[in-house]
């Protein structure tokens, strides 16, 4: 298992190039914004029929990094699914996947934008979930510490000898981490937006999700 | 080429039901109204041979005017229809002639130029342009109550077909006039256009359709394409006139080895704009148009007034150029294919084509647009950018005095467009699928559609037309219980409507001057080389050297900064590749003894070549494999293009990568790939195996950025992606996700799926043109040569010159991302 591993807040963490944040002390995993059922809301709403083929390639990829990281405590930090009926309309085979991950271990669903009230899949239904000096919620909200959200799906821009690449990343810094859209069908909003600009420290990282998870100083809006 | 104007002059008798009679037009008279004759001789003109050719044929059910420039071609469209609707004084109002360009700018031109003849002779005639850019109240006036003539886009057409008053918006319609034709054919906004034209031909029987075209290479071709399947096309050929005078510019100085700025050139350039009123100046790419423009302005000491043009460049500042342009006021124009189309210039008298004309059709429609005086030659004059262009200038000078033009053969209508149609067809109201299919089939681009092909793209537009079957409740078309398929949400019409069209602009962000609050627009670049921009790079734009200083909601601000060297916008614009005739004169000339015809530095560069190794050959692919510089290269002639030895270069980097030859990069150009690595290339057989090339194809490139870009094309013109939506259009871009993660998961989990298949055989043209490969493959029969050489040969050096180069991707990308990082967590002092 490849992770960048840092300190925030007195805790040892490591964010996984696959988008998830680990905590080893609490065997804990964090994941934001799954967005399961996306395809099924698209189809609802009368737009053009995405792929069916989301949630299984999501829950593949949170199944491996449970598997690595063999967490007993999963947190996900909202926007799990794309809207309530969303939620409904999983696939049986889907649901009974969900259950079979949720078997033996501690599962929060935070309450997301998308996803408010609680579902009948099992786990915790929260607003937020506090650890210790860590809070867990969906937005960030201003002026907190040891705060750990998702919503803004942020993604960053590295340009490396004339080739730009540009990945889904944690945002980082001393009072909050924001982290990546884990869900297959997210798209991402770029760091230099002034949202992202405002909530971030000066000093923030980066963290690039892929293969190998890359820290960067978090690239943003020169200022005026 | 045979004159045929004059041809059958007899006049024909009509069948009794034909509309024309009813309107009291003697069929196949050749004598035009009074109005008309007195009009004409009050200006002094008479009627061209081909202008009265028309309105001799003007009762066929379609016709084909081949025309050069500036033979009063689309006078000739209109003629018949103005006619007729003289005679029709007491008749009722509605829509007779639908006039369609590819530009809308001609939309608005024409009408201008029709006004004048129909003002002056009087005729209660109401001309109409109907584009994106018409205000939406006039819009829903025009369906209501349509003007005579109506001049409009393809997109725009296909718009008005999905309304549910189509039909009684175009009861009536007589004639549809199809303007550049020869353009449209050759794209699918032509394919678009057809099926719509179709459609229309469901609804209005007697519908005839009109052609004009520029000289082509095979007039065939268009008329199978404009046709109705069940109807005949006349093919009317007017006098193509003198031939051009062109030649080929020779400098003192000789054109460089490589590079296409041309910029050598610029002093002999500047001497035949002054010894001449108005001269076009044409490059094949937006961003050689911009630097040439600035080095031409650093010499132009006279200050001529010259401007420049392209399809980057903000609206405003190119209809300011056109305008200038049309008032005399401009010496000269740097421009690019923007200015290929339409506009009838009026006083050019030169046209210069810098950089090798890649395409013969194109150069000689280009030369076209010098001299538009019937009868009087064009002047020409070609500008080789390096030293290789040389012998491709001569080559395409020769192919235009044999009036050899090129041109690929377009295959089947894509199936792309076809989802784009039922779709559209979907919007106005429940259909039928046998009677959408046999409409579709008559269009020409689809006449070989099979029933199978057609159901497929049904089912797509329908549910997705995925392997698993999941959400059929939610399907987007629905099949009602008397057999007839409608929108299950009849909101979705509108987002439907929203995305109609088959133009692929490549994410474009807008440029402003700082400043001000709504600083000037400048223009467009790409999205991609924004991002790559950092605060206090330049470029240029419009002609002027900017500094970028900021991206502020998707607009680029940027500031003025003169004088310094800028680094230069690597626009998209459309990088042609040599067409495969232009290739094969090339190999010609290169298989003779000696060349008399070609200035003696590169009579003496060929020399050499031969005597170090051997020139390429058209039955042989010739490899050269030498050290150079502490690497091995190879060098491959294969001569299919800039695209496909692009995408040579990708595939054979990675069966070398298999091989242990240690690839580490490549770059391509029109006849030549040439790679580098750590381990010397000795033999070719492996490499070049064609089963191991088509496997590459489907697996390697597979996951290429080629591939992904070319998905996303089909994949919006579909329907899949949408790239307006009503929150969008509020709020900007929204956070959506890329397609490239469609692309991704359809090929790990629905790899036989339609778009897939669709986006492989995209691949064998366009960006990827895998079948110029498979041609290069076929016409050498396996034959090749590779000679393993000392050092680098005349023939291959210019390629060490080329930009563009491509490192090999995979394990390097992290490499280079992670030093980069590192790098950048050192500068902030943030490494640990």
């Amino acid at each position: 298992m490849t992770g960048y591993q840092f300190t925030f807040a007195g805790h040892s963490l490591m964010a996984l190039g696959s988008g998830a944040l680990f905590l080893p002390d609490h065997h804990l995993l964090c994941v934001s914004d799954l967005h399961l059922g996306k395809s099924e809301r698209r189809a609802r709403q009368g737009a053009a029929p995405l792929p069916p083929y989301e949630t299984r390639d999501t829950l593949s990829r949170l199944e491996a990094d449970l598997t690595a990281t063999e967490a007993t405590t999963v947190i996900c930090l909202g926007d799990s699914f794309d809207d309530r009926a969303a939620a409904e309309a999983l696939q049986e085979n889907e649901k009974l996947w969900v259950k079979t991950l949720q078997a033996g271990r501690r599962w929060v669903w935070i309450e997301g934008n998308h996803d408010p009230g609680p579902l009948d899949l099992g786990g915790m239904h929260l607003a937020e979930f506090t650890l210790a000096s860590l809070t867990f919620r969906h937005i960030a909200q201003a002026d907190q510490t040891g705060e750990i959200s998702g919503h803004y799906h942020p993604k960053v821009s590295v340009r490396a000898r004339g080739q730009t690449v540009t990945r889904p990343a944690f945002l980082i810094d001393s009072d909050r981490i924001i982290l990546p859209a884990y869900g297959t069908y997210t798209g991402g909003l770029s760091s230099h937006s002034s949202v992202l600009s405002d909530l971030m420290r000066h000093k923030a990282l980066a963290v690039l999700t892929g293969s190998q998870p890359l820290p960067v100083p978090m690239p943003r809006q020169p200022g005026p | 080429m045979v004159r045929q104007t004059g041809g059958a002059r007899e006049c024909l008798l009509l069948p009794a039901h034909s509309p024309m009679q009813k309107l009291g037009y003697i069929p196949g008279m050749c004598d035009v109204p009074e109005t008309f004759t007195d009009w004409f001789a009050i200006r002094g003109w008479h009627i061209h041979p081909h202008q009265r050719d028309m309105l001799d044929h003007a009762h066929n059910p379609t016709t084909l005017l081949i025309a050069p420039t500036g033979g009063g071609k689309t006078l000739a469209g209109f003629l018949p229809s103005l006619i007729e609707l003289s005679l029709q004084s007491n008749a009722p109002g509605g829509l007779h002639t639908l006039y369609i360009s590819p530009l809308k700018a001609l939309a608005a031109d024409i009408r201008r130029n029709l006004m004048t003849p129909i003002d002056e002779m009087g005729l209660p005639i109401r001309v109409e342009d109907r584009t994106g850019d018409t205000p939406s109240s006039r819009k829903r006036r025009q369906r209501a109550d349509p003007p005579h003539i109506l001049l409009t886009t393809p997109e725009s057409l296909a718009l008005l077909t999905s309304y549910e008053d189509a039909p009684r918006m175009f009861a009536g319609l007589q004639r549809v006039i199809i303007d550049e034709v020869h353009a449209l054919a050759e794209s699918k906004r032509g394919d678009q256009l057809m099926l719509a034209l179709s459609r229309l031909q469901g609804l209005c029987p007697n519908l005839r359709r009109v052609g004009l075209s520029a000289t082509v290479e095979d007039p065939q071709a268009i008329a199978s394409f404009m046709s109705s399947a069940s109807d005949p096309c006349t093919i009317l050929q007017a006098d193509p006139g003198p031939d051009p005078d062109i030649a080929m510019l020779e400098t003192e100085t000789p054109p460089p080895w490589a590079g296409g700025g041309a910029a050598y050139a610029i002093p002999a350039v500047l001497e035949h704009v002054k010894a001449h009123k108005t001269t076009l100046i044409f490059h094949n790419t937006r961003a050689q148009a911009e630097l040439f423009f600035h080095n031409l302005w650093l010499a132009n000491d006279e200050a001529l007034p010259i401007g420049i043009h392209h399809g980057s460049l903000d609206r405003q500042q190119r209809e300011r150029v056109e305008a200038a342009m049309q008032r005399g006021d401009l010496r000269a124009i740097v421009c690019t294919g923007s200015l290929d189309l339409g506009i009838d210039w009026g006083d050019v008298d030169l046209v210069i084509q810098i950089g090798a004309p890649k395409n013969v059709k194109r150069l000689v429609q280009r030369i076209g647009r010098a001299n538009h005086r019937y009868n009087a030659p064009s002047k020409a004059l070609l500008v080789p950018a390096n030293r290789f262009e040389v012998v491709e200038c001569r080559a395409a000078l020769q192919a235009v005095r044999a009036h050899d033009l090129d041109g690929d053969p377009r295959g089947p209508g894509p199936l792309d467009v076809l989802c784009q149609h039922i779709l559209i067809a979907a919007c106005a109201g429940p259909f039928d699928a046998a009677g959408l299919y046999q409409e579709v089939t008559q269009a020409g681009p689809y006449t070989s559609l099979t029933q199978d092909a057609f159901d497929a793209c049904l089912e797509f537009c329908a549910t997705g037309g995925y392997a698993l079957r999941a959400y059929d409740q939610w399907q987007r078309l629905q099949k009602r219980s008397d057999g007839l398929w409608q929108l299950r949400d009849p909101r979705s019409a509108r987002l439907i409507r929203m995305n109609i069209g088959t133009i692929q602009d490549t994410d474009t962000l807008k440029v402003r001057m700082r400043r001000a609050r709504g600083g000037k627009p400048l223009g467009e670049i790409e999205e991609g080389f924004a991002a790559a921009l950092t605060p206090g790079d330049t470029f240029l734009i419009g002609g002027r050297i900017v500094r970028f200083d900021a991206l502020r909601e998707m607009v680029v601000e940027v500031s003025r900064d003169a004088g310094r060297t800028p680094k230069i916008a690597t626009f998209m614009g459309t990088k042609f590749a040599t067409s495969t005739q232009l290739s094969d004169r090339i190999l010609a000339m290169l298989a003779q003894d000696d060349w008399p015809e070609l200035p003696s530095h590169t009579r003496d560069w060929l020399d050499l070549q031969r005597q170090v190794s051997h020139l390429p050959s058209k039955g042989r692919i010739l490899i050269e494999s030498f050290p150079h510089d502490q690497r091995e290269h190879i060098c491959v002639y294969g001569f299919a293009g800039r695209n496909a030895q692009q995408t040579l270069g990708l595939l054979l980097t990675k069966r070398m990568e298999d091989l242990g030859l240690a690839p580490l990069g490549f770059v391509a150009t029109d006849y030549a790939t040439l790679i580098w690595g750590l381990e010397p290339v000795l033999t070719a057989d492996a490499l070049f195996d064609p089963t191991g090339l088509r496997d590459g194809l489907e697996t390697w490139l597979a996951g290429n950025a080629l591939m992904k870009r070319t998905f996303r094309a089909s994949a919006t013109i579909a329907g899949l992606i949408q790239r307006n939506t009503p929150q969008a259009r509020k709020s900007g871009r929204q956070a959506t996700f890329s397609s490239d993660i469609l692309y991704d998961t359809l090929a790990k989990y629905d790899p036989d799926h339609l778009l897939l298949e669709i986006t492989r055989q995209e691949a064998m043209r366009g960006l990827i043109d895998f079948g110029r490969i498979e041609d290069m493959l076929a016409r050498s029969r396996g034959q090749k040569s590779l000679l393993r050489l000392p050092r680098v040969t005349p023939l291959a050096a210019p390629l060490f010159l080329e930009a563009g180069r491509t490192p090999v991707q995979g394990a390097a990308q992290n490499r280079l991302l992670e030093e980069e990082a590192h790098k950048l967590m050192v500068a902030a002092g943030l490494d640990t």
